[in-house]
């Protein structure tokens, strides 16, 4: 008996070096990525914001650049665009997508093509050539003003104002709702419809279960969206770079595009470094207080 | 309730179209003469200007657009390929083997998962510059194929798609003797098609759409993508045919609209399923 035991012990001791050596065989080629393209830069890019960089050479310099940017009135606009644009885009693309999913989310007709086309501008929104779609919506003979026009309004150029340029980009952001749109609908397909009619019993109507059914077993999901959407729009570029350049007057010159320019057009490796430091930083801190203030809001089952 | 439901179909109809009028704008001016594209009144071209597509595959000198649509697709091809077979090998022990550390891999690929990609940008850059491959396409491409870039993403998707496929399969396997090669390549990769269909899509739509990182790594017009040709066309657009920029445009979102009405389930329920970005 006691034999057998300890057979088997070894046998699986054996095994567990057998799994152990496989997993790490499996693992080997995103264990290598890991540290060769994402754990070494990522360190390399905090060494770097300690660093003075330009073409020629690098010199140690502390927190200088940190401090530096303090002092620099372009990247605190830049910062306070940047942090403007996550705060109205993101919500506004949620309670769209969170508005149109609700309207969707009965098995009604036609649900399947309304999902499949206001998931389009999804699929090709950051490219190129929605870009050049955009320039010319809102550029000064652009459709949105040749349709003003048949009102007798004369519209300016909507990009290159400085008043409006960050509200096109804003719009191009929300027009994208849709992967967030099917994201809740799914999550609306999973609330269990005995608690819609155990309210309805209770003498709840609409409202009452939007606010005590649908929004608290949708909560994890909004959390997750929310987070999601916000560490993304933080990272804004390619449509600010192609439509607006960054102008007029800075006034849509995000973090990205900024860290782009003193990055290759500058070549100071250094002090862009600390910027990405510095918009992490702003990252992280936004994304906790979200995840702090939900345990207020989300409510998780069991 | 019956009128209702039609009250709520006109104005999804409406809404629909209104979101999608731009799309149909740029499709349609990609036929017109400058004069028509930004008349509101003429919604069809009152003569069809096909020849936009023709001057503007070539308005680009000494290159034509089927230069930057081959390398598109070898540069994009590429990826997907490098993401399928990374991606699934780094899911597999996640979802199948008791292995040392996996809680601590675990966590380390969830914090890739969130890690925001723009921290990157320039240590990349100085390490890809230090190994010689800017100017070419091995920044892009090599990352892919050990799972960098979007891998984390990819990786979290398979390793929920894997643990959804019941462990009978291979406790039955185990007894016949497979090891886990054998489980990997036998039971779990067939049965992870429409995992590997969803991932594939979505590491085609993602590279094909990325500007950044081509922007930064190809130099050579040679080497241009679609992405950096329709850019160069926009900059050097000031006073040309706008007909020839938009149907270049069309053109570059073609491949991305064919595969999404071919495959629209993949994508949305992708989405759906994992709550990927995009």
């Amino acid at each position: 008996m006691s034999d057998m035991k300890v057979h088997v012990s070894k046998k699986s001791k054996k095994m567990m070096i057998r799994d152990n050596i496989a997993a790490y065989i499996f693992l080997a080629p995103w264990l290598i990525g890991l540290f060769a393209f994402t754990m070494w830069p990522f360190l390399n890019s905090l060494y770097l914001s300690f660093q003075q960089t330009n073409l020629f050479e690098s010199r140690f310099v502390g927190l200088d650049n940190y401090f530096k940017l303090f002092e620099d009135d372009k990247f605190l606009k830049s910062m306070w665009i940047t942090i403007k644009f996550v705060f109205i885009s993101v919500p506004l693309k949620l309670t769209f997508a969170l508005f149109i999913a609700l309207l969707l989310k009965r098995e009604m007709k036609g649900m399947h093509m309304y999902r499949t086309i206001i998931y389009i501008p999804s699929l090709i929104g950051g490219s190129v050539a929605i870009a050049v779609m955009w320039t010319q919506l809102f550029g000064k003979n652009g459709l949105l003003n040749s349709f003003l026009d048949i009102f007798g309004f004369e519209g300016s150029n909507w990009i290159a104002n400085p008043k409006t340029a960050l509200l096109t980009l804003i719009i191009l952001y929300v027009w994208q709702f849709g992967s967030s749109m099917v994201i809740f609908l799914s999550g609306l397909k999973n609330i269990p419809s005995t608690l819609y009619e155990a309210c309805k019993v209770d003498g709840g109507g609409r409202v009452a279960s939007f606010f005590h059914i649908t929004l608290p077993m949708l909560s994890p999901i909004i959390l997750f969206n929310f987070v999601l959407q916000t560490i993304n729009s933080f990272q804004v570029f390619t449509q600010a770079f192609l439509i607006t350049k960054g102008g007029p007057m800075n006034e849509t010159n995000f973090m990205v595009l900024y860290i782009y320019d003193k990055a290759f057009s500058s070549r100071q490796m250094g002090y862009a470094s600390a910027m990405s430091w510095s918009l992490l930083l702003v990252i992280v801190a936004t994304t906790g207080i979200i995840f702090l203030t939900s345990k207020k809001w989300v409510y998780y089952e069991s | 309730m019956k009128k209702n439901n039609v009250l709520k179909h006109i104005f999804l109809i409406l809404f629909c179209l209104a979101m999608c009028y731009p799309l149909i704008w740029l499709l349609l001016g990609s036929f017109k003469y400058n004069n028509e594209i930004f008349s509101v009144t003429n919604i069809l071209p009152s003569t069809w200007k096909f020849d936009n597509y023709k001057i503007g595959w070539t308005a680009i000198p000494q290159y034509t657009f089927g230069t930057f649509f081959v390398n598109s697709f070898i540069l994009v091809i590429s990826i997907v390929v490098g993401t399928l077979i990374s991606t699934t090998l780094a899911a597999y022990p996640f979802a199948r083997i008791d292995f040392k550390f996996k809680k601590v891999w675990f966590a380390i690929l969830m914090g890739t998962l969130m890690l925001p990609g723009q921290i990157l940008l320039i240590p990349r850059y100085l390490l890809f510059t230090e190994l010689g491959w800017t100017g070419s396409y091995k920044p892009l491409i090599i990352p892919a194929f050990f799972a960098q870039a979007s891998g984390a993403f990819f990786v979290y998707l398979m390793i929920q798609f894997m643990r959804g496929i019941p462990k009978q399969l291979d406790e039955a396997a185990i007894v016949d003797g497979c090891g886990h090669f054998r489980i990997f390549w036998n039971i779990l990769l067939p049965n992870c098609k429409p995992a590997m269909f969803s991932i594939g899509l979505f590491s085609f739509m993602w590279s094909w759409d990325d500007f950044l990182n081509q922007l930064i790594y190809i130099n050579g017009v040679q080497d241009f993508t679609v992405s950096l040709g329709l850019r160069l066309f926009l900059d050097n657009a000031a006073s040309v045919n706008w007909g020839a920029l938009f149907a270049m445009s069309i053109l570059a979102i073609l491949p991305l609209m064919v595969l999404y009405f071919l495959a629209q389930e993949y994508f949305v329920e992708g989405v759906a399923s994992s709550g990927l970005k995009g």
